[in-house]
């Protein structure tokens, strides 16, 4: 695989949630990576986007989400980043079952730590949060053709 | 992607077929969904049927949970059946299957608790 990037920027809305997945997939099957490993890059997307939204942006629809994906010969790097409230206490904010919102599970950066094999995530209050995801790539066999 | 939904009542149960996909912004349509039958009808019992789901995050597991959490103290129950191996293998992550209870089909978890 050639090495290459795509940037993506969208309105902070939930219907975009989906069209970052379709982009993963996408990248995901160009990688030949096996469906599984699909589906775990579309789950841990999904958390990052779905944060910047609910959280970053406490669901504005007029702000806009960068998505950012860099593939390289041995990983894929995906930086979602949003421009909003930022995170107080991002060791806090990562803990299994600590949410903001009774509804949700706080299950987010669980499932971006389970999914992946790095996670960073950089934030500053009021200036916004950064998600940096890395998945590892087997190398490919040379080809014989 | 959307989440569509197929509903039937039988008693006091709600019977539920998702197919689609289970995130942030098709979570409020099964809230919805779920929340007005318990509210106006008096449910007491939904049963989820996940054959059709195709993918599910936090956001969809936290609908779950929350309809659970509603369900509990009107001393009515939730629960889920039919689960792809993809979407369980998530759900096992989430610690819900220790919450909820999974049965195979609509069938078993009708029969269960009504002294079938």
């Amino acid at each position: 695989m050639k090495s290459n990037q795509i940037t993506l920027t969208f309105s902070s809305i939930p219907e975009n949630v989906s069209i970052a997945r379709l982009l993963i997939a996408s990248v995901g099957g160009q990688l030949d990576l096996s469906l599984n490993d699909i589906e775990e890059l579309k789950v841990a997307i999904s958390e990052a986007v779905s944060n910047a939204i609910i959280h970053g942006y406490q669901s504005n629809p007029s702000r806009i989400v960068y998505l950012n994906l860099v593939i390289a010969a041995d990983n894929l790097k995906i930086t979602v980043k949003d421009e909003g409230c930022g995170i107080s206490d991002v060791a806090q904010a990562m803990q299994p079952a600590f949410s903001t919102d009774p509804e949700r599970m706080g299950l987010g950066f669980v499932f971006m730590q389970s999914f992946m094999d790095e996670l960073q995530v950089d934030s500053v209050l009021e200036v916004g949060t950064t998600v940096t995801m890395i998945k590892h790539l087997k190398p490919t066999p040379i080809s014989s053709h | 992607m959307v989440l569509n939904l197929e509903k039937k009542i039988e008693r006091l149960t709600l019977f539920l077929r998702l197919d689609g996909e289970l995130d942030m912004h098709t979570a409020s349509t099964l809230r919805q969904a779920i929340d007005s039958e318990i509210d106006k009808r008096g449910i007491r019992t939904v049963i989820l049927n996940l054959q059709g789901v195709q993918f599910v995050d936090s956001s969809g597991l936290g609908v779950i949970l929350g309809r659970y959490k509603k369900l509990l103290p009107l001393g009515g129950k939730l629960k889920i059946t039919n689960v792809p191996p993809h979407i369980y293998k998530i759900m096992e992550l989430s610690g819900l299957p220790k919450i909820i209870n999974f049965y195979l089909d609509e069938a078993h978890a009708y029969e269960e608790g009504r002294g079938a």
